[in-house]
């Protein structure tokens, strides 16, 4: 977490921007607003035009102190593949590359990865169409069910491949255990996951 | 029918969008000017809130409205609120103020972000007068004891009133809340460890149970209590919505499409042809979505209050309290077995832990699915629906059933080690073969039966696959420090509705366009219940298209996708219209070409007459029925389609051939899915730590439609129940009634790591009352899951280890140690 501390980004304010505060507020979560309207924020929130590296791009966004990469990516980026199941690190639905290592998006600061690429699942299909290996070995196996933990499932298991590019199905069931599935056909997952790393290593 | 696709393996036409993340989901919509809603949740058990200062919050910049519970419709007692649901004071609204449970939303917010809404409800002062509560089912049934609603603490339906001659039978009596205790002399005569045996307000009963009894050569008499699970849909239920011209634009998490309709019209107070429903993808829903959820009032009004849309991005803290869960069952159950394993007599008492709001039927499915799974020859049944200050329970897949059969595991197993009898072999005995009947006599003295069961068959086969006989003979011998065990369990559940529409258009350019009502929650049988249409009229998978996920766009009436009712409710009605368009394809090559319409068939993507003649190509054959107009264009309807499939139909006639109808099939008993399933464990007796090495589970759910997609099935089903065997559970702190397990991690549902080698095999028996052969399967897996592995577990270290359900490493270490159970008994949510 140094690099949290490096962020100036006080331990209050993060918790109160990642955790929603207060003992009557239900709310877990979350500074963002849709700037399609250009409406007034709430007073006193101060953003900060900052240069982030998505999916090979430069792109230029007004960010939060206590801003979430996975807040930044679908709600200002409109990268609306990286789900949020959780919100907290625990269900590894919003699981996006930071610079080629898988990470929780959600457990990640928008500042904390402006020297970074980050890897997104809209960023893993060629400019062609032409699908990654792993989004093709899923295709081809019919793996997962409602997919809504489908794209961190999907970028866990590149980056891990990626580190591990023969991985028994063990390995690879250890390489993508941070993630839930709820559907729950777990064999037919890592099925398609073996078929997407087999894909890569061919590729 | 021929098998051009019925049977086989296809890519479902939405993997692509799920894969590359272009697939929306509810949340992931953006309206240009759209609000965020945040809820205040109650933080008391049962409180009736006597003051709300909203002031404050109001006067914040960003700050649009605020809805609470008097913004919410009227509620009209006993209203007939349509698609069988009366209104009722006592029913779940959304908001409240007089929260019944820790979590329960009081108040939303609209504001221009999150940041807004979140620091305007921390800025409203809210007042509470505290009221009794009790989130122990068994607690609030000692005398004096604390109930969890004003009007009182169990579920009570009164009788109904006999039928006057020459007058229609007057509807059920709706259920009340009443007070409801047990005497000290009940809870005396139990003792500690047994659940006592006070009076319920519902029973029913069928044979001489005390005549068969007295006959059996063994009788046990066991308490079981199970865990509530939350469902965690891995997607939330959240929800936006906006008003255009009058109608409520409603973008949401749900099973169902079309079926979610008359739900959100109801919730919001509006008529069902002013909700238009958008759900393109659902990020599970396992029961708890069925039609949606009574929380899509909040965004609905808000946004009508702010005149805007508003998005309501449930947060997995909220999913936990207002997400649903599968109520507890405490279970006492005394069974009379013939030496050879035959079971004689069941003598059942369940309470089930409702929660504060509508009552669950799992007590009543649970008594059905027990009778149908293990055919006792006599059983009575006895239920109380408790209601208890903890989140309101739902549907869980296999309601009650899962609950039913996972505690007949246990005893069946015990029952079989007792007499000396193999586990397979008690199951097998007991099984249901052909018609078998089930639960209790209807009003004609006749018990209900099932369309067909070849669960024998599944048995046998499933033992083969499985090597039982091998692995049985290495089950509790321990090697080291771990000792293996196999086990087996048989659970079934409800398998289909029937009557609904199909509605089919084959296009100028000779493309198939199917409209579909079903909703894509994971199961793909928004697409898999279709392709018997395409199969019936031959045509290519590549030339069809199915429109699908928004109520908007014409589609027929569906069957909720609950209930396990799809496959065989679907394929019913994707049959009946493809058979209709292909009868209006013959009518029309008669009328084009001459000679009778039998005299023509279609295939080959063209009508020709049979033997070799004239013929024309669908595409042709498309546009002269646009041409004709009338029956073949969709300008004339059959009589027999429901009022909405009319309006759609009318809505589309003219686009093409159109095939639309109902099922009108008909059928004889009641459509029940089977699964066997088998399981290996291995514990490490000096840790009490298990893994589930092996799972294999044989289906009886008639024709396979789509072999791939059934294995998820059956292998998702099975993953359920094992979570519910291995950890799921939720822990209360009775002092305060407040949840201390709140998140993902702390009633963790199975990971990968968790998860054994899964097989999944399907008997592929064709069901004889439904045309296509097929019945749902998403639910009858999940108590085979639960029940096969504690009863692995009871087969490495023994019976005496667990009388409570999850199974735990600390269980199985604290009664290995101490040589008897050592969990509390009967005390819920620990």
């Amino acid at each position: 977490m140094t690099e949290m501390v490096q962020s100036g980004v006080s331990r209050r304010s993060f918790i109160k921007g990642a955790i929603g505060a207060g003992v009557a507020a239900s709310a877990a979560g979350y500074l963002w607003r849709t700037t399609l309207s250009g409406q007034d924020g709430a007073a006193g929130v101060v953003e900060r035009l900052i240069t982030i590296n998505v999916n090979g791009k430069d792109r230029r966004v007004d960010v939060l102190p206590q801003e979430t990469l996975a807040m930044t990516l679908r709600y200002k980026l409109g990268l609306t593949g990286t789900k949020i199941g959780c919100d907290r690190g625990e269900c590894g639905a919003c699981t996006v590359l930071v610079d080629d290592v898988p990470r929780y998006s959600c457990s990640v600061l928008t500042h904390m990865a402006r020297k970074s690429k980050v890897v997104t699942i809209e960023g893993l299909e060629a400019a062609d169409g032409t699908l990654h290996p792993m989004q093709q070995g899923v295709v081809e196996e019919q793996g997962f069910q409602c997919a809504f933990c489908m794209p961190g499932f999907v970028m866990a298991a590149v980056g891990y491949v990626k580190t591990n590019p023969n991985p028994t199905r063990e390995q690879l069931a250890h390489g993508c255990s941070g993630n839930l599935c709820r559907c729950q056909d777990y064999d037919k997952i890592l099925t398609a996951l073996q078929r997407g790393a087999e894909l890569m290593r061919r590729a | 029918m021929a098998t051009k696709l019925v049977g086989r393996n296809y890519t479902t036409p939405d993997l692509k969008a799920k894969v590359t993340g272009r697939a929306k989901y509810a949340e992931d919509f953006r309206v240009d000017g759209m609000l965020f809603a945040k809820l205040l949740l109650s933080q008391r058990p049962h409180a009736r809130v006597t003051r709300i200062d909203m002031d404050d919050a109001l006067a914040m910049p960003g700050v649009k409205a605020i809805l609470t519970e008097q913004d919410l419709p009227a509620v009209v007692e006993g209203a007939n609120l349509g698609e069988g649901i009366i209104a009722s004071t006592l029913s779940e609204r959304g908001l409240t103020n007089e929260p019944m449970y820790v979590g329960e939303p009081i108040l939303a917010v609209a504001a221009v972000d999150e940041l807004t809404a979140t620091e305007a409800i921390e800025k409203i002062h809210i007042e509470y007068e505290a009221l009794p509560f009790v989130t122990d089912p068994l607690e609030s049934l000692r005398p004096g004891s604390p109930n969890a609603r004003t009007q009182g603490n169990v579920w009570v339906r009164p009788a109904a009133t006999p039928p006057q001659p020459g007058q229609p039978p007057a509807p059920p009596p709706q259920p009340k809340v009443q007070e409801w205790k047990w005497t000290d002399a009940d809870f005396a005569a139990a003792g500690p460890d047994k659940l006592p045996l006070g009076k319920t307000p519902d029973e029913w009963t069928y044979g001489d149970v005390d005549a068969a009894m007295a006959n059996a050569d063994l009788v046990l008499d066991e308490t079981f209590v199970g865990a509530n699970t939350s469902h965690q849909p891995l997607e939330t239920r959240s929800a936006m919505a906006y008003w255009l011209n009058g109608k409520l634009y409603m973008h949401c998490s749900t099973q169902s499409t079309m079926r979610t309709i008359g739900a959100v019209a109801r919730w919001v107070g509006v008529e069902p042809k002013d909700v238009v429903i958008i759900s393109e993808y659902t990020g599970g829903g396992f029961g708890s979505k069925g039609s949606g959820a009574v929380f899509y009032v909040i965004p609905a009004l808000l946004s009508k209050k702010a005149n805007a849309p508003v998005m309501m991005r449930v947060t997995r803290d909220d999913e936990q309290f207002i997400g649903r869960a599968r109520p507890a069952f405490h279970s006492r159950i005394k069974a009379g077995f013939r030496k050879d394993g035959k079971l004689l007599a069941l003598d059942g008492l369940v309470i089930v832990d409702n929660g504060p709001y509508d009552p669950v039927s799992d007590s009543r499915s649970g008594g059905d699915h027990i009778s149908l799974a293990n055919q006792p020859e006599a059983m009575r049944w006895r239920m109380l629906t408790v209601l208890t200050n903890t989140p309101p329970r739902g549907a869980q897949r296999a309601p009650g059933g899962m609950q039913g059969n996972g505690l007949m595991s246990p005893l069946l197993a015990k029952a079989a080690r007792t007499l000396g009898i193999d586990e397979v072999q008690i199951h097998r005995i007991n099984a249901p073969e052909g018609r078998a009947s089930f639960g209790p006599p209807n009003a004609q003295g006749r018990r209900p039966f099932a369309t067909s069961a070849f669960v024998k068959q599944a048995i046998d086969k499933g033992a083969e696959l499985f090597k039982w006989e091998e692995r049985k003979a290495r089950s509790g011998r321990r090697e080291g420090t771990t000792v293996r065990g196999v086990g087996m369990a048989l659970s079934t559940y409800s398998a289909g509705s029937l009557g609904f529409d199909g509605l089919v258009i084959i296009k100028p350019d000779g493309r198939l366009q199917i409209q579909s009502g079903i909703g894509n929650l994971g199961t793909e049988s928004v697409f898999d219940c279709h392709r018997v249409a395409a199969e019936i009229l031959d045509i290519p998978w590549e030339k069809v298209d199915i429109v699908f996920g928004n109520t908007s766009k014409h589609v027929p009436n569906t069957c909720g996708q609950g209930g396990s009712q799809t496959t065989h409710a679907m394929t019913r009605a994707a049959h009946a219209a493809g058979m209709a368009a292909k009868q209006n394809l013959q009518k029309l090559a008669a009328h084009v070409l001459g000679g009778k319409p039998e005299s023509y068939d279609v295939a080959n993507e063209r009508v020709f007459q049979k033997g070799g003649g004239r013929g024309m190509s669908l595409a042709d054959a498309a546009k002269k029925a646009i041409e004709l107009g009338g029956a073949f264009d969709g300008h004339e309807l059959p009589k027999t389609i429901s009022a909405f499939t009319r309006t759609s139909a009318t809505n589309l006639a003219g686009l093409g051939l159109m095939g639309v109808a109902r099922d009108e099939y008909g059928r004889e008993g009641s459509s029940k899915s089977y699964v066997a399933g088998f399981a290996e464990v291995e514990v490490d007796v000096e840790t009490g730590a298990y893994r589930v090495l092996d799972y294999l589970a044989v289906a009886d759910v008639g024709t396979v439609i789509h072999p791939r997609n059934l294995a998820a099935q059956v292998n998702g089903g099975v993953m359920l129940g094992l979570g519910h065997a291995i950890g799921q559970h939720w822990v209360y702190d009775k002092h305060y009634g407040a949840p201390v397990t709140r998140r993902f991690y702390q009633t963790k549902p199975p990971t990968l790591l968790d998860a054994p080698r899964l097989q999944a095999v399907a008997l592929d028996i064709p069901d004889p009352q439904t045309p296509v052969g097929a019945r749902g399967v998403g639910e009858a897996p999940v108590g085979a899951g639960f029940g096969a592995v504690v009863n692995a577990i009871a087969a490495a270290v023994g019976d005496n280890v667990f009388r409570r359900a999850p199974v735990t490493a600390d269980v199985i270490l604290e009664a290995l140690e101490a040589g008897r159970p050592m969990k509390d008994a009967l005390t819920a949510n620990i």
